[in-house]
């Protein structure tokens, strides 16, 4: 299969800070592509490069078959950018910024209509055309800039932090959204996120990209599975005694932290029994796979984890509590 | 092609906008209205109307043309600095058209705003005792679509440098007053002393004030097509300069 995109050392600095520090990596037509990492790693800046809005500072890299930096024009014809801040223009109602869309990338003035009817069913705007964008709620104008995107029917798809700011209810449609185009049209998409929920639901493949560079790039299920096991937690009341936690084979990894012990655990369902044995009493146990902040926590050592945020409320749901000292 | 219908685009946006800001289009007739009705009927009072060639608030009419259109032209050019900060201009600028369209686009949209004030203010003059002929009336459209696609240009040069509207408010002041105030919108030319008309001969507007004013009511300081010429140069010129800023401007 042809690559959509090549990037070949693909450099960016701003003054003495490297947003993106030689980063190489293709990705395959048709592929859902993600980028992981926290604010500030250089995903924007790494898709601004891509969309030729930003020029390189050094490197190459190829979209659609076509040189970043001297097919600027063939580039941008190939592309569709959905943008991490809304860029419709809120005087305008949603028909007309996807009608001017659709102007500025020269779409047929004979399709025009029709194409915009279909984008707009695509996202469930139809009724809410003629209303301006001032008068949409976050999640609309957000649909509005996607269907925007899809308008021209790009071959390739940036996303920008598509679900930023978006209720979980809405989010999940916008992955389905994603899914569906991917699925059905075949468009290659790029997704920055720094949900770790987002990329793993998503993405055929990511990239955890930290301080401009690219820690891994691989399938999900492949990067939950270099993490080395599932993940077992355990609160003692006092300080923990690991000695003979550590004598178990099954256990690669211990780690404490003041009063909790964290374990990666080679199959757990089978070895929780034995853990708690050897561990004596403890307040609480939770033990649960890998989720995509382990995997980041493995290749770049810290947690992803913005402040207040619900990111990672759908792995919360998935953790199994056990309290020891239950009396049910 | 598609650079056509995306010069077309950016025109139809401007158009939306400014139809459904109408307030932008009446505030921008109050002031020319209060120059006339108050400052020419004040000022006109104790004027001796010899001195001007005729009724002071006739004689200041053309230039107050030249002036709603030097001030709402200029600061047209703000826009281009909203639509930076509202992200507006990255979907422009990723979009599949040159600078130079995207430039062409918005010097349409500012000057179909523009056209449309002059039109206005036109329309009100006869109310001033201004009579047009076909010709005149055709003529006085003439320069002020040249004038106003100079001056927009301007705006959007430096709003193309601008990060703030703030910053161009006060860049904006300091470039408008001078051109509005020695433009002889609001005195004759041949009596000034030698330092003002220097001032006032190299002021690219002065010409655009003379041709209209000979062109409305037959009173001029050049040759009209003098007049045309210089601010067809001043128009290609900024036109000139806009592109190039545009082609530079980062986000």
């Amino acid at each position: 299969m042809a690559d959509a995109i090549e990037a070949k050392e693909l450099t960016k600095k701003f003054g003495n800070l490297t947003a993106v520090n030689k980063i190489s990596f293709k990705i395959r037509e048709g592929e859902i592509f993600g980028l992981l990492g926290p604010n500030g790693a250089g995903k924007t800046t790494t898709l601004s490069m891509f969309a030729t809005l930003v020029h390189p500072t050094s490197g190459e890299a190829y979209v659609g078959g076509h040189s970043i930096i001297h097919e600027q024009g063939a580039v941008r014809k190939s592309i569709g950018f959905v943008f991490q801040d809304p860029s419709s223009d809120d005087t305008l109602s949603g028909r007309e910024n996807l009608y001017l869309h659709a102007l500025l990338y020269g779409v047929n003035l004979t399709d025009i209509n029709s194409k915009i009817d279909s984008v707009l069913s695509l996202v469930d705007l139809k009724d809410k055309q003629r209303v301006l964008v001032k008068n949409y709620s976050g999640g609309m104008r957000r649909r509005l800039e996607l269907a925007r995107g899809l308008l021209h029917e790009p071959k390739i798809l940036f996303l920008d932090e598509p679900t930023l700011g978006l209720d979980p209810q809405t989010r999940e449609h916008m992955w389905e959204y994603i899914k569906e185009l991917s699925s059905k049209k075949g468009v290659t998409i790029i997704v920055t996120t720094h949900y770790m929920e987002e990329a793993e639901q998503l993405c055929d493949r990511i990239a955890i990209i930290d301080h401009g560079e690219i820690k891994v790039l691989d399938t999900p299920a492949n990067l939950r599975r270099n993490v080395g096991g599932d993940i077992v937690t355990l609160r003692f009341s006092g300080k923990p005694n690991v000695a003979k936690l550590k004598k178990l084979k099954f256990i690669r990894k211990t780690e404490i932290k003041g009063s909790t012990v964290r374990l990666t655990v080679y199959n757990s369902a089978v070895h929780l029994q034995d853990i708690l044995k050897a561990a004596g009493k403890v307040e609480a146990v939770e033990s649960r796979s890998p989720t995509m902040n382990d995997v980041f926590l493995h290749y770049t050592g810290k947690e992803i984890r913005e402040s207040g945020d619900e990111a990672e409320g759908g792995a919360m749901e998935r953790i199994m509590h056990y309290r020891a000292n239950s009396h049910r | 092609m598609s650079e056509a219908s995306g010069i077309y685009a950016l025109w139809y946006r401007e158009f939306k906008v400014f139809t459904r800001e109408r307030s932008r289009v009446v505030s921008s007739l109050i002031t020319p209205l209060m120059w006339l009705v108050i400052f020419g009927t004040g000022l006109g009072s104790i004027l001796n109307g010899a001195a001007v060639g005729g009724d002071y608030q006739t004689f200041i009419y053309p230039g107050i043309i030249a002036m709603t259109v030097l001030f709402s032209s200029l600061f047209f050019g703000v826009y281009i600095v909203w639509d930076k900060k509202i992200d507006f201009l990255k979907e422009v600028l990723v979009a599949p058209i040159s600078r130079t369209s995207i430039f062409f686009g918005k010097v349409l949209g500012g000057t179909t705003d523009g056209m449309i004030q002059v039109v206005i203010l036109m329309v009100l003059g006869t109310f001033f005792g201004i009579h047009y002929t076909i010709l005149s009336f055709m003529a006085t459209l003439v320069f002020a679509f040249i004038l106003i696609i100079g001056i927009v240009s301007i705006g959007l040069t430096i709003g193309s440098y601008m990060s703030s509207p703030e910053g161009f408010s006060l860049i904006g002041g300091f470039v408008i007053f001078p051109l509005f105030f020695l433009s002889g919108a609001l005195f004759p030319l041949k009596s000034l002393p030698a330092w003002l008309y220097t001032f006032v001969s190299i002021n690219p507007v002065t010409y655009a004030v003379d041709g209209l004013r000979g062109i409305i009511i037959g009173i001029h300081q050049f040759s009209i097509m003098y007049d045309l010429s210089i601010i067809l140069l001043f128009a290609f010129i900024m036109i000139v300069i806009g592109t190039y800023s545009f082609k530079r401007m980062k986000l």
